[in-house]
């Protein structure tokens, strides 16, 4: 027999194990993304197809480069924590595990890919 | 005594029960576009990619993006951006505990959809 309460085992935790970090990361986020999301979209916006000296150009420098990393990386992060919580909702065991993996593994390729290619174009 | 196996969890229902009303719909249209929009990443992310690698790739993968399949992808993706952008707000507001009242929460799911067709159409002109 075990001599932990059921309210011992729930306290401070709550349905995600983790209490309130999970929706206070998406908090935060939401707010940092909301800063810097719509100098992001003219910037990226413009960008495109606007030929490759240009592109080039408009991405190495340091503004464009910046907003356009902490875009990548906020974003993906924010992604990686909204996408696992679609998968919590709706899968169990191991289809849940393998789902949660995939989304970290993808986040974090995405985000190490576009931060090399931006530190090749900008330094 | 609490039984030592905690019972296994429920799984969210299945949307399909529920009568579609304005305010779950947005809700659900909330999550569908942020999780839809890792297509546009990976774009984004192919496109730096090539960039940086020779003005050769570069233009076939911008090529690509600006396509008219292309423009559609990424025209529905800055669509997608700012619903999930207003419905984000929407929700840090709802978080604070205000606007929960139905007619206001009806009200803020019009404005979201209505605010981000707007806001598309005028990052397109910007553009």
């Amino acid at each position: 027999m075990r001599f932990l309460t059921d309210r011992k085992r729930a306290e401070g935790r709550g349905a995600s194990h983790t209490g309130t970090q999970h929706h206070w990361y998406m908090q935060v986020s939401a707010f940092g993304l909301a800063l810097i999301v719509p100098t992001f979209l003219v910037i990226f916006g413009r960008a495109l197809g606007s030929g490759y000296e240009n592109a080039f150009a408009t991405m190495g420098h340091p503004v464009p480069a910046i907003v356009t990393g902490l875009v990548l990386l906020v974003g993906m992060q924010h992604f990686r924590r909204g996408a696992q919580i679609l998968i919590e909702d709706y899968t169990r065991k191991s289809t849940r595990k393998v789902l949660i993996m995939s989304v970290i593994v993808l986040s974090y390729g995405l985000t190490a890919t576009g931060l090399f290619a931006l530190a090749k174009i900008a330094l | 005594m609490a039984s030592p196996t905690p019972r296994e969890r429920p799984l969210s229902p299945h949307l399909t029960i529920y009568r579609p009303q304005l305010t779950s719909m947005t809700s659900i249209l909330t999550r569908i576009t942020g999780n839809a929009l890792i297509v546009g990443a990976f774009l984004m992310v192919w496109w730096l990619g090539a960039l940086a690698t020779s003005p050769e790739y570069f233009a076939f993968v911008d090529g690509l993006i600006t396509s008219w399949l292309g423009d559609l992808v990424m025209t529905l993706s800055l669509w997608a951006v700012w619903y999930h952008y207003l419905a984000g707000l929407r929700h840090l507001y709802f978080d604070s505990g205000h606007g929960l009242d139905i007619p206001t929460a009806e009200k803020l799911g019009w404005a979201c959809i209505i605010g981000s067709v707007v806001l598309t159409v005028l990052t397109l002109i910007i553009l």
